[in-house]
């Protein structure tokens, strides 16, 4: 059996005594693009965060590449891009991309960070403060960020949410690219239809608990409340 | 079935330390030096000792919290440490009545009573940020962190009130207990155990408390949910 | 990349920040100087008994702008999520602790600097006497409020009234370190050396470090992956 690129094995999530996970399961092979789909409140971004070591989980084991130790080559193949910028309004584009580069174990820093920037059509704007930049931009700025040490794993937390023209593009090229070469993409989102196009499997989230996985289905990309009422519990 | 225990716990022991104090007053006779004052010790000594108990239990739980994440852990700790405080509290003021008959002043520096203070303090920062969490385990977390970084500094402490040049800023006299009669250590130890067990019951009714809270919250936190 | 270097990525991020907008320095220099002017208001003293106070004063002074720079410690990740990324990468946990820990701790460190010359000013104190034992006690001092009070800025980041609560806790647990700093600077002062009767509150101060990093750098996992 091949490895699998993510795995949750009955990940549970109290926050008091409250579950926002219950056992919730997951596989990813490698070289999948999941969309991971629910509702708001169903638990995504807690479910995200516990896979991108953000969080603990209070039972239950996440493996990356088999690996569960969480430690620094697990993290090293994860890209996490969650609801924040994760920028610094004080650091110019480029030194924000070198200090991400270095803390990611990026060979040659500066130099991915050029590339970075210029993947994403900031390279005029290297030296210009975060601050500053417009929305768009700043957008942008986290995307490059997020794919800066070209991670094998990528997480991403209702990426095109809020997103201008220019920055869904330049999302999609680069997610496009990332699966081109073999990596992995789990992808939360209202199934919106520039997420559910990349998409390759799905899976539905419904009060911490997985309640349907699959490959995405052409239904999926122009009815959006088809995932809830085939497999969902409540309509 | 557990809160009959406890109040049967809480009543048995308010029983002894009032049998315990009616000793100390009507049967013992005034000591030589310091006159009726003294029979305050026992109630301010045991109070210092019991603090250091549940301290440390709170240390113990703290510490299990941490590697256990279970939210039992975290109320005994937050029980320990209001009962600690409480007590702490007790010891205070009662020293400085103590000090106020023999010295004149109510507050003196005296060594004891300046590391009880500042024990005090620790754990009242602890009392004071633990409600400003709103979120259950991130509470507990925090709280757990701070009652260890609280205990770890209570050794510093009373090591730092005894540095050769504090003392000639502060020289002041010291509570001497002395030796203890022998017919004031049945007495004192009586007051030491009955202290101990009012504290426990009133533990006990506060981790039920507790208990009670964390079902409310997520219960609550349910209902916004759907 | 290995821990330490991913810590000195941190810091050097940090101070790079605080340095392009001083918002911390300036705040913390700032309130310093008022202080040592309000201080001078307090009191009418002679010149020997000025000597007296003269290191409780200045660590007076330090600690407030300490609190200060430590305040703005983890609060400076949380714009943007920017904690998140940081955990999110492969640095250790205790590497970002260790990295705000010594940016904080040079930040303080200038307006330390910035302070010492003001404060022999104001008082007539003369300080370049065992300029080296003096830095030497600074150094280990201000390492100790940093890296406690990076540690409860990294509790507090989360925490309602975060302002009011870092110093709620930091003081108490500050208190052995400054009364050692505080007897040991007055002693040098007064021209003393580090040795003999001032060599325990040395060994206190070292003592206090070595038990608040290890167990900072140990439990800060704890406290940022909740």
């Amino acid at each position: 059996m091949r490895m699998l690129a993510v795995e949750a094995d009955r990940v549970w999530k109290y926050f008091g005594d409250y579950p926002a996970l219950r056992g919730a399961n997951l596989a990813v092979e490698p070289g999948a693009c999941l969309a991971l789909l629910g509702r708001n409140g169903a638990g995504k971004t807690t479910f995200l965060r516990i896979l991108a070591n953000l969080s603990r989980p209070t039972k239950g084991d996440v493996r990356i590449f088999g690996d569960a130790s969480r430690g620094a080559e697990a993290r090293r193949k994860v890209g996490y891009l969650g609801h924040g910028i994760g920028v610094y309004d004080d650091l110019s584009a480029i030194e924000n991309l070198i200090l991400f580069g270095e803390l990611a174990g990026v060979a040659e820093p500066r130099r991915a960070a050029v590339e970075a920037l210029e993947r994403v059509g900031l390279e005029r704007v290297k030296d210009g403060m975060a601050r500053e930049f417009s929305r768009g931009m700043r957008q942008r700025l986290a995307v490059a960020r997020a794919f800066l040490h070209r991670p094998e794993i990528l997480l991403l937390d209702e990426p095109f949410t809020s997103l201008d023209d220019k920055a869904i593009a330049v999302l999609q090229s680069l997610l496009q690219d990332a699966l081109a070469g073999g990596a992995t993409i789990v992808m939360s989102t209202h199934q919106i239809r520039e997420a559910m196009e990349l998409a390759t499997h799905v899976a539905l989230l419904e009060r911490g608990l997985i309640v349907h996985t699959g490959l995405r289905a052409p239904e999926m990309l122009n009815d959006p409340g088809w995932l809830y009422r085939t497999y969902g519990a409540q309509a | 079935m557990r809160e009959k225990a406890t109040y049967v716990l809480g009543l048995l022991a308010a029983l002894v330390m009032i049998f315990n104090l009616h000793t100390v007053f009507t049967q013992l006779p005034d000591e030589a030096m310091q006159g009726a004052v003294y029979r305050i010790i026992f109630i301010h000594v045991p109070a210092a000792i019991n603090a250091d108990i549940f301290f440390t239990c709170a240390l113990v739980s703290a510490i299990l919290f941490l590697a256990t994440k279970n939210f039992l852990w975290d109320s005994v700790t937050v029980s320990c440490v209001e009962v600690g405080a409480m007590l702490t509290l007790l010891n205070l003021v009662t020293g400085s009545i103590w000090g106020r008959n023999q010295w004149g002043v109510w507050w003196a520096w005296d060594l004891r009573m300046t590391g009880q203070l500042m024990c005090f303090l620790l754990y009242m920062g602890y009392l004071l940020v633990r409600p400003a969490i709103s979120e259950p385990t991130q509470r507990a977390t925090m709280s757990s962190i701070i009652s260890i970084f609280a205990y770890a500094d209570i050794p510093l402490v009373l090591m730092a009130i005894r540095l050769p040049n504090v003392r000639t800023q502060h020289p002041g006299p010291v509570l001497e207990t002395g030796t203890l009669a022998p017919e004031f250590r049945a007495p004192f130890a009586i007051g030491i155990l009955a202290m101990f067990l009012i504290s426990s019951a009133l533990v006990l009714v506060r981790l039920h408390q507790e208990s009670a809270q964390r079902e409310i919250d997520s219960l609550r936190r349910e209902l916004h949910a759907r | 990349m290995n821990g330490l270097q991913a810590a000195w990525a941190i810091a050097r991020k940090d101070l790079r920040t605080e340095l392009r907008t001083k918002e911390s320095i300036n705040a913390a220099a700032s309130f310093a100087l008022v202080i040592l002017v309000l201080f001078s208001f307090a009191f009418d003293l002679g010149r020997e008994e000025l000597y007296a106070i003269s290191g409780g004063l200045l660590w007076l002074v330090y600690s407030f702008a300490g609190a200060l720079i430590v305040n703005r410690g983890f609060a400076r990740e949380v714009p943007n999520d920017c904690l998140d990324v940081l955990l999110a990468s492969p640095a250790p946990a205790w590497a970002l602790f260790l990295g705000k820990a010594v940016s904080a701790f040079f930040l303080l460190v200038i307006v330390e600097a910035i302070s010492l010359p003001v404060f022999g000013l104001f008082y007539n104190i003369r300080w370049t006497q065992n300029l080296g034992s003096l830095v030497l006690v600074i150094l280990l001092a201000t390492w100790g409020i940093t890296v406690v009070g990076t540690a409860f800025s990294a509790v507090t980041v989360n925490v309602r009234l975060r302002e009011l609560m870092l110093p709620v806790l930091l003081y108490p647990v500050l208190i052995p370190l400054l009364i050692g700093a505080m007897g040991t600077t007055t002693a040098l002062f007064g021209g003393e050396t580090l040795a003999g009767e001032n060599a325990s509150p040395l060994r206190l101060l070292i003592g206090f470090d070595a038990i608040y990093t290890a167990l900072a750098v140990y439990l800060i996992e704890f406290v940022l992956i909740v």
